[in-house]
């Protein structure tokens, strides 16, 4: 076999979420009435980063076959702190954005220790904290309200060159900054060594505990990347536990529909990118061709079930029954 | 003991004086051991002898609890396999260290990934994992593959090949030819003859004899726990080795067995030339009522795959199967069970396949009976207890009560606990797979007593036992499969340790019919 055919096995799952997403939007576009304008461009990016951002967060506890359920409330935890913080002058703007940005690294970060050095289930005590992050987002904001520096707003969910999404240019800057070094990194072959198989992992001498740590800090930095730009799209602060709740799910199913294995050790943060885009792009469809809005929980419950049940057709070719439950 | 040590060949590893128990039962007991550079030393010892135990105190997988290592001179003790790893010592181990997700590259580099601006450098690891992988003669593995989608034989010399990479001075195989195909084995020697040229010290962990006469240059035998000889390879014949490792001991009590099952009784259970994915190779065997049939031979030689096989769990099982000389098609373990078949399986592993640990030692106990006891999808409490308390007499479980979790219990209680579970369906064809594996000798006693009293009581039974003494003590006749084939069948007189053992080890030819002679 030539090298691309062993490359596009292993992207198989994000090959087929960008085909998913491309097939999606080129039939959004199509019937959509103003065409493929850089507006219908730039409202389907903003409208897809913040699934998006809070997805790859999502991906990195996956790969280490645990599970984050937390990061809907980080997401919106940030939110609120964006609202008081990110005000003022562009230097108090700057100290804002990098607060967020920490706090986010610090949730993800407790997850990471009491799952690691507590041996929690990665489930019950993301449960937990999750529930703790959204306490405190409502103390923050018991009401919706607070504001945000709106230049820089306007600015990053605008267009750059009047063409270009700026969201979407946050959204690839965010993967060659932090995805990516995380890949090719040692640590982050590590993670995907504890979700494949943590025994052999530990038998060949790999840091897991490090890799698993990183993994969960880097989502909870994710997740409040994606808190930013909620602030950015609202201008204000809101503890809504609706929200966060959808955010958190929605997350899950992004990462499945974008070929992310739930078992660990599978997937791609990118694959999770255009699984969010896919997601986010039902309910354009329906809009365009005149669907009632009501129908659009039921549509991505199909496109799920459909998405996922691509990938277990390899359970027929299983020989020993026990396997199944492997 | 030890033959005299060639000038050029150093000592490069010794231990003294290291046991290891677990619970109570002695994994290793005062082992000592020499490793020399420019060796290839052969680990022999019967299934249990200690010496996996021996390789994981090395290999840093588990700490010993006295004795003290020292390599080149230096006392050293491994935290992890990492630590292990640094001071020069690889092991390859019986159980795969390799990661299914990842390439086959990606494996190889796994424990120090080549680094460049502190992200892996691909093409560096590429380089190496190729350098490796020929150095290994695999160059055919592609080093993008991903390691689950090689074949078992292909996936152990990619674990050859990473342990290769990271340049070991002692390199430990653990039945590492267990899975190739001849070519491959013929190849992996000729790399392990240049390794030893090269003055890595190895230790070569094998059943195979014939292996072991072509690569050892000294060879120690291990039994329970101790090492009970070190001598130079050729300086002994296949039978004095046989001798060494069964040692002389019996500690077990067995029951006395009828003077022949009747002969004259139909099959209750027959498989006529079972075959599965390779494992299992035109398997044919009868098991009448009233009969203990053993199942012998080295562990992972098809036997486990053989009673799943049996009980309906593994799917692609060419062959027939014949319960009261009526073909059977058993789908699953619910079929097996069902009326008409009355299997039953004893699995190998009670904490995961036999128990739900934290349920109570009632619901365990039910489960597979809840049909008997309950009408119309409501459950009987009170036949069900009537059930119980006849189960927990009859075996003498020892519980502080049936409502308290069965993970509470001791081993032994809990195994009892997992055959009660069947025998409340009183099945007619029962299968165990090592039922005695980690239990005290006195329930050990209790559990031959009744697979004789099962017996008698006209039940077709097949047991696997990786303990000879068990085979000898219970069975009527006994099979020896060999890489998923059945290579021999003793009777009566004929189950001797020295008979199982030689055919367990496919020693063919003179020395298989002296060895069954003598033991006879």
């Amino acid at each position: 076999m030539k090298d691309w055919r062993y490359w596009a096995a292993e992207q198989r799952g994000t090959l087929l979420a960008l085909g998913i997403f491309v097939a999606m939007f080129i039939l959004y576009t199509a019937n959509h009435p103003a065409g493929l304008t850089a507006n219908v461009v730039q409202t389907a990016s903003n409208k897809g980063v913040l699934l998006a951002f809070v997805a790859m967060a999502q991906t990195l506890v996956v790969i280490t076959a645990g599970i984050d359920l937390s990061v809907g409330m980080i997401f919106i935890l940030t939110n609120c702190l964006a609202s008081w913080l990110v005000v003022g002058t562009p230097m108090e703007t700057a100290f804002g954005v990098a607060a967020v940005l920490m706090v986010g690294i610090l949730c993800g970060a407790i997850n990471g220790a009491i799952v690691i050095y507590g041996r929690l289930q990665p489930i019950v005590t993301t449960i937990a904290t999750g529930a703790v992050y959204f306490g405190i987002a409502l103390m923050l904001r018991p009401f919706p309200g607070g504001s945000v520096n709106e230049d820089l707003a306007d600015a990053l969910t605008g267009r750059l060159f009047g063409l270009v999404p700026a969201s979407l240019v946050t959204l690839v800057a965010v993967v060659l900054v932090i995805w990516i070094p995380f890949r090719r990194s040692v640590t982050g072959r590590a993670a995907y060594a504890a979700g494949s198989s943590d025994v052999a992992a530990y038998m060949s001498g790999v840091p897991i505990r490090r890799a698993k740590f990183v993994a969960y800090t880097l989502g909870g930095l994710l997740a409040s990347i994606g808190g930013l730009f909620l602030t950015f799209f609202t201008y204000t602060g809101e503890a809504a536990l609706a929200s966060g709740n959808a955010y958190t799910l929605f997350s899950i199913a992004a990462v499945v529909l974008g070929g992310v294995s739930l078992f660990g050790g599978k997937g791609s943060a990118i694959g999770a990118i255009f699984g969010a885009f896919a997601f986010r792009t039902i309910g354009d469809l329906l809009f365009v061709f005149d669907f009632d809005p009501l129908w659009q929980p039921l549509f991505q419950g199909v496109v799920l079930l459909v998405a996922v049940s691509i990938g277990a057709f390899a359970l027929f070719r299983v020989k020993n029954r026990l396997e199944w439950f492997g | 003991m030890l033959p005299e040590i060639p000038k050029n060949e150093t000592l490069l590893f010794q231990m003294e004086g290291v046991s290891k128990r677990y619970g109570g039962v002695r994994a290793l007991e005062q082992a000592e051991l020499r490793v020399h550079a420019g060796r290839i030393h052969a680990i022999l010892g019967e299934n249990g002898a200690g010496k996996s135990t021996l390789i994981k105190v090395m290999a840093g997988v588990v700490a010993p609890d006295e004795g003290r290592m020292t390599m080149a001179g230096n006392e050293v003790s491994f935290a992890s396999p990492a630590e292990a790893n640094k001071a020069g010592i690889v092991c390859i181990f019986q159980e795969l260290s390799l990661i299914p997700d990842l390439s086959v590259a990606d494996n190889i580099v796994i424990s120090d990934p080549p680094k460049k601006f502190g992200m892996i450098d691909r093409k560096a690891q590429r380089k190496i994992a190729e350098e490796a992988l020929a150095r290994a003669g695999a160059a055919d593995i592609h080093p993008l593959a991903l390691v689950k989608d090689l074949p078992l034989s292909r996936r152990q010399m990619v674990e050859i090949a990473k342990a290769l990479a990271r340049k070991p001075r002692i390199l430990i195989l653990d039945e590492a030819t267990s899975a190739l195909t001849a070519a491959d084995v013929s190849k992996v020697f000729a790399v392990l003859k240049r390794l030893r040229s090269e003055g890595l010290a190895l230790l070569y962990i094998s059943h195979r004899m014939h292996e072991i006469a072509e690569l050892a240059d000294e060879c120690t035998v291990f039994r329970n726990g101790r090492n009970v000889a070190t001598y130079k390879a050729g300086s002994k014949s296949d039978n004095e080795v046989v001798e060494l490792m069964i040692g002389r001991e019996y500690s077990h009590i067995f029951p006395p067995k009828p003077p022949a099952a009747a002969s004259d009784r139909p099959p209750v259970l027959e498989c006529r030339n079972l075959s599965w994915n390779g494992r299992l190779r035109e398997i044919s065997l009868s098991v009448r009522a009233g009969e203990v049939i053993g199942l012998g031979g080295l562990d992972g030689q098809g036997q486990r795959e053989l009673l799943l096989a049996l009980f309906g769990v593994l799917r692609g099982v060419s062959g027939e199967i014949l319960v009261d000389g009526r073909p059977a098609s058993i789908a699953s373990p619910a079929a097996a069970r069902a009326e008409g078949i009355g299997m039953a399986l004893i699995p190998e592993d009670r904490k995961t396949e036999g128990l739900m640990l934290p349920m109570s030692v009632r619901e365990n106990l039910s489960f597979a009976a809840l049909d008997q006891v309950s009408s119309g999808g409501v459950i009987d409490r009170a036949a069900e207890q009537r059930l119980i308390d006849e189960m927990v007499r009859l075996l003498a479980i020892r519980t502080a009560g049936v409502d308290i979790p069965v993970g509470a219990l001791s081993g032994g209680n809990q195994q009892k606990v997992v055959i009660a579970k069947w025998l409340m369906r009183k099945p007619r064809i029962i299968l165990l797979n090592d039922p005695t594996r980690g239990i005290d000798v006195g329930t050990k006693q209790e559990l031959y007593q009744l697979l004789r009293q099962l017996a008698d009581a006209d039940a077709a039974i097949i047991f696997y036992s990786t303990d000879y003494d068990e085979l000898i003590g219970c069975c009527d006749r006994v099979l020896v499969l060999y890489d998923g084939a059945i290579k021999r069948e003793l009777a009566g007189d004929e189950i001797t340790e020295r008979a199982l053992i030689a055919s367990a080890l496919n020693i063919r030819s003179g020395a298989e019919a002296m060895a069954v002679g003598a033991g006879a």
